[in-house]
């Protein structure tokens, strides 16, 4: 049977059964404020059981509360039908065909009324009738791995995305678009860049900061910036193509490992970490920033590394860290640990017993550095030193969640202490550089007069 | 073109047949007959610290060319939450604008450019906009809902504005019938425009975020006097709550406007209400006249379905004597067309409102959708045409019932004015198209955009619903300021005179005249002229002196009281505080020369007064004495003795002799 009171509970749901009126019921609701008009809403799930929620003639909702409610009456009923307009992905011979992969996220989508907020909206229908602009650009087919929210991506998620990235790059295909929710965007940019070896060609991760159900979305410029990147570029690696200003200018194609979402909100949140980002990408071109990144190929050939071992942790360190932190890891089976340590890599004495504990239970423990720019440097203090020899070893200038998700995937694939080390301190895909060039490092101070100067001269 | 059809002469006759008059010599039947209904939108920002949905400071305003930042944008439609699109969005789509917004930091923070979701209601706005619902006495909601209202012409970063109904049928009682209210809803204000010239838009962002209430009477008001009416009740009683916003723009309406037959126009942006009569006057006559060229054309092309403009690109190399003001537009534009519009002859000077006709609502759309400025277009009908269009109805191979455009611009935009036309003058056999105008100061309107329906309404999925419990309203109720309509009376039994009612309820001053005669002996009369007639005079000579307020008017009478003087002198004070606030009333006194004089010093000038009458009087009226006399002892009595009592002494004293 199918919910005629959708998200109703309580005294809200009693009162419907009590004037038997059914969800999207064209309702007249006498009141103690007086009298109200309008179509009964689905109620969002988290909100309270004591309001009704009209959509008035206006197209403005109101919410009326159970307790003054007297009388209503079902005078005629209307459903909704949210469709996104469906028009058929056309095929231009001749174009890039363009495998998109959706995990969930805010590319496109609509409303929610179970909670009330936004789902994604997914076909190549759909998604030629919210931005036909991409029709332009490539054949574009869409496969719905999961509906996920990005915090909910998780181990068995990467594997299964990278398995069928395999698949497709076997069977020809010209570049791969992964739609995904930005917020864990930069871990699942990281475990791709570690489970797909050697890509023929592009793989772009997009998403957006502003779901595509308002008018001022970047959701449709990224995806159009990341199918070209995709159709045209001859960049083969994992990116992440994200807005570059929070202005509708281009985007920035990121390396999986090198990069972070930086802002809670704004729309320019992604940025590349100590290094410079690959290239910049807008409607009509992609123009290079580095040279000296991986090219794409004509040949199928792609190694699927789909492994991860779930008892690994990240740990934020700060003053005063108690060890039965470290010891109830150990204790809960935990066989890695990444530290995210301050300054060049520092935590403090009081954890030392627990680590030597730690690492004598066979744990491996990698240092990282919680400034995010910089490498860890344990042999300028003592205080280094003592970690080291208590068994952590540092991890150069990997950032702390791609050195999580990188030390899952290497104990997914091996026990062994020494090839762990090895294959920890190999970079793979940019995540260790031997250099760190000096403007890998840039975050301006506003305020500063020249610094004010050059932000009101170009478009932020 | 015939050479009998002379489109002045058409303007005239059309105005005619219209059945045109100028509004000053319209009575009620005019409107009556043509079915006028108006209905209004009151805007009115309220009084509060900090914006609606983040803590930017409200007031701070930037000049066009001053900021710190610029960002631009675009706009996208997007669906409605009941599945459609809306068909503003759809034309704002095709007009590809760059909208460029102007940041100051110390009034827009990240949430004003839409890169961070909205913060907790401002619980301040709401708690007014609740006082305001009440005063319109309408339902007020359980729950807040806040919503997104799409505007896709830029003027909102987000591209949508958050607004949420607090109370829905209300009313307010005019002179002679009740209005109905429809809403009351609580929402935040838009950016300012700076420019829009071509495919840019300029915002700035100081304005964007201000607290607002909107207030939305049903259609009730059935002459353009009525509906300025209920704009000023509407103003005042907003007033009356001492919690809103005043100066420019802090108040804006929007009026809409039907006849029979015809349709709902929505006239933004009226800056006064005193324009109100004029705009809608014209209006109705405007949609009188779209309804006469649909009367027309049914008669004249017998399928519509099949009415098709035709086009042509004129040869730029190919520019003749005929076409010689185009010589000039071709070395600026890179493509010249020309269009018939078959059986539209005589339909382009076809009156629609004072000095415009129906081709203006051609390239009125033109400006806005395809970007083209004005002027933008010629046509066969022009009053004064600059050109001959003998070899354009030649190269258009056009009929004797036909009617020529010539359009030029770049050349995807001539695309879409070319759309645009034969979209309009589609329209023209339907009556009249569903759209927002802009009015203008002369009375009469220009095509804005595409009139919005509810499918612009989507859930604000940032925001949760907010409850608003009886206890929230009972501790507003408790608190509410008297009715506008009980301060009408109020002021008929004050005996204020009736011509300082509009100042004084504009201004909100009842309070102010309650406060001063609860606490001194002088009359509401006296204080109501003081403030509706004296103090209304000087703020038309100069504005408020920094350091002036009511206090001080307040504080002035007090001291009248303490001093006993009489309250006459208060009117000469005036001036004085007005325009030295900072002076003690002492010294203010002694610069108007005041002096103390008791009745029996002043009256010791009369006989004095009465000599020098005789010798220079001319007048033989018994009263004439009296009068001169009395304009001869005014300056000594007053702040002394009552000039009433002055008068009737000496009109006493003069018998006597």
């Amino acid at each position: 049977m199918t919910d005629i009171f959708k998200g109703y509970k309580g005294a809200a749901l009693e009162i419907l059964k009590k004037f038997n009126i059914r969800v999207w019921s064209e309702s007249k609701v006498k009141t103690t404020r007086g009298d109200f008009e309008g179509i009964l809403l689905p109620r969002a799930e988290n909100d309270d059981y004591e309001h009704l929620v009209l959509k008035l003639i206006t197209g403005y909702n109101i919410g009326i509360a159970v307790e003054t409610i007297e009388d209503i009456k079902e005078v005629g009923y209307k459903e909704a039908n949210y469709k996104i307009p469906e028009k058929e992905f056309p095929i231009t011979p001749g174009q890039p065909n363009i495998k998109l992969f959706g995990t969930g996220g805010t590319i496109a989508s609509r409303l929610d009324y179970r909670t009330g907020a936004v789902i994604p909206a997914f076909s190549p229908g759909e998604l030629y009738g919210a931005v036909p602009e991409l029709a332009d650009i490539c054949n574009l087919s869409t496969e719905k791995l999961f509906a996920v929210f990005s915090e909910n991506m998780g181990p068995s998620q990467y594997k299964k995305l990278a398995i069928s990235i395999g698949k497709e790059i076997e069977n020809g295909i010209d570049g791969i678009v992964v739609g995904h929710g930005t917020d864990t965007m930069h871990h699942t940019a990281a475990a791709l860049s570690f489970m797909v070896q050697g890509t023929p060609v592009p793989i772009v991760m997009v998403g957006s900061q502003r779901s595509s159900d308002r008018p001022s979305s970047d959701a449709a410029l990224n995806l159009i910036h990341s199918t070209k990147t995709a159709a045209e570029s001859d960049i083969a690696e994992t990116m992440v193509c994200m807005f570059g200003p929070t202005s509708d200018k281009y985007s920035l194609l990121h390396q999986g490992t090198r990069v972070r979402k930086m802002h809670s909100s704004y729309r320019s949140t992604f940025r590349t970490i100590g290094d410079i980002p690959l290239a910049m990408v807008d409607k009509d071109k992609i123009t290079p920033i580095k040279d000296d990144y991986k090219k794409r190929r004509k040949d199928k050939n792609v190694k699927i590394l789909p492994y991860f071992e779930e008892k690994v942790t990240l740990l934020y360190y700060y003053p005063n860290m108690q060890p039965d932190i470290i010891d109830s890891l150990v204790d809960n089976g935990y066989r890695g640990i990444v530290i995210a340590g301050t300054g060049l890599g520092h935590v403090n004495k009081a954890v030392y017993p627990a680590i030597r504990r730690a690492t004598k239970k066979g744990v491996a423990i990698y240092m990282t550095v919680q400034t995010l720019w910089g490498y860890v440097h344990m042999f300028v203090y003592d205080t280094g030193r003592d970690c080291m020899a208590a068994g952590i070893i540092p991890t150069e200038n990997m950032l702390p969640e791609v050195a999580y998700i990188k030390l899952g995937w290497v104990l997914g694939q091996t026990e062994n202490p020494e090839e762990i080390k090895r294959l920890m301190l190999t970079p793979i895909a940019g995540e260790i550089t031997e250099r760190e060039p000096y403007n890998g490092y840039l975050i301006f101070q506003g305020g500063i007069p020249e610094v004010e100067e050059f932000i009101k001269k170009i478009h932020k | 073109m015939s050479d009998s059809f002379n489109s002045a002469d058409n303007y005239q006759k059309t105005k005619k047949l219209v059945g045109y008059v100028p509004r000053l010599e319209a009575t009620d039947k005019t409107y009556s007959d043509l079915g006028f209904k108006c209905g209004l939108e009151i805007h009115q920002q309220l009084k509060t610290e900090k914006k609606l949905f983040c803590r930017c400071p409200v007031g701070l305003f930037q000049k066009g060319d001053d900021y710190d930042a610029e960002v631009i944008r675009h706009m996208r439609p997007t669906l409605s939450e009941m599945g459609e699109y809306d068909g503003t969005a759809l034309m704002e789509r095709r007009t590809k604008k760059n909208i460029i917004y102007r940041i100051k930091n110390e009034s827009a923070c990240t949430y004003d450019i839409d890169d961070t979701p909205p913060f907790p209601i401002n619980r301040q706005a709401l708690d007014i906009a609740i006082e305001l619902a009440l005063m319109l006495k309408t339902n007020i909601v359980g729950e807040l809902h806040i919503t997104r209202k799409q505007y896709l012409d830029g003027s909102i970063p987000t591209g949508f504005q958050r607004t949420a109904i607090v109370g829905i049928e209300g009313e307010i009682p005019l002179k002679n019938k009740k209005i109905g209210i429809i809403q009351l809803s609580i929402e935040e204000d838009a950016c300012r425009e700076v420019s829009d010239i071509g495919h840019w838009r300029i915002y700035t962002t100081d304005r964007l975020g201000t607290p607002l209430i909107e207030m939305v009477t049903y259609p009730e008001m059935l002459t353009p006097d009525e509906a300025a009416e209920a704009g000023q009740y509407l103003r005042f009683l907003a007033r009356s709550s001492g919690k809103v916003r005043t100066g420019i723009g802090a108040g804006r309406q929007d009026v809409n406007v039907s006849i029979t037959g015809g349709t709902r126009i929505e006239i933004k942006g009226v800056q006064h209400i005193s324009w109100i009569p004029e705009l809608t006057h014209n209006e109705a006559f405007r949609q009188k006249a779209l309804l006469e060229i649909k009367k027309i054309l049914s008669k004249s092309i017998s399928d519509k379905n099949k009415w098709k403009l035709s086009f042509k690109d004129i040869d730029l190399n190919l520019l003749n004597n005929d076409l010689a003001p185009l010589k000039k537009i071709a070395q600026q534009q890179k493509r010249i067309t020309a269009v018939n519009l078959p059986g539209f002859k005589s339909i382009l000077s076809f009156f629609t409102q004072p000095g415009q006709m129906f081709a203006n609502e051609l390239s009125d759309r033109i400006k806005v959708i395809a970007c083209l400025n004005r002027p933008n277009i010629y046509h066969s009908e022009m009053v004064e045409s600059p050109l001959s269009f003998d070899s354009v109805t030649n190269l258009l191979n056009a009929g004797e019932n036909d009617a020529q455009l010539i359009i030029w611009g770049p050349s995807e935009d001539i695309d879409t004015a070319l759309e645009i036309v034969e979209e309009r003058c589609l329209m023209a056999f339907e009556g009249i198209p569903n759209e927002t105008r802009k009015s203008l100061a002369d009375g009469t309107t220009l095509f804005e955009r595409v009139l919005p329906g509810p499918n612009r309404m989507y859930p604000d999925t940032d925001s949760a619903p907010i409850s608003i419990d009886d206890s929230d309203i009972e501790k507003v109720k408790n608190n509410l300021p008297i009715e506008v309509v009980d301060r009408f009376k109020q002021f008929k039994n004050w005996q204020i005179p009736e011509d300082t009612y509009h100042y004084l309820l504009k201004n909100n001053l009842a309070p102010v005249i309650e406060k001063i005669t609860n606490e001194s002996t002088v009359s509401p009369r006296f204080v109501g002229a003081l403030l509706g007639q004296s103090l209304k005079y000087l703020e038309g000579q100069h504005s408020w002196t920094s350091g002036f307020s009511y206090n001080k008017i307040y504080g002035m009478i007090k001291y009248i009281q303490d001093k006993k003087l009489t309250w006459e002198i208060a009117k000469e004070m005036l001036p004085l505080v007005y325009e030295h606030p900072n002076v003690e009333f002492e010294s203010a006194l002694a610069m108007i020369n005041y002096l103390p004089k008791t009745e029996k010093e002043i009256l010791e000038n009369l006989p004095i007064l009465k000599n020098k009458f005789n010798e220079i009087r001319i007048s033989k009226a018994p009263e004439a004495s009296l009068k001169w006399i009395m304009g001869q002892l005014r300056k000594l009595a007053i702040g002394n003795i009552p000039l009433k009592d002055l008068y009737l002494l000496v009109k006493k004293e003069l018998k006597n002799d």
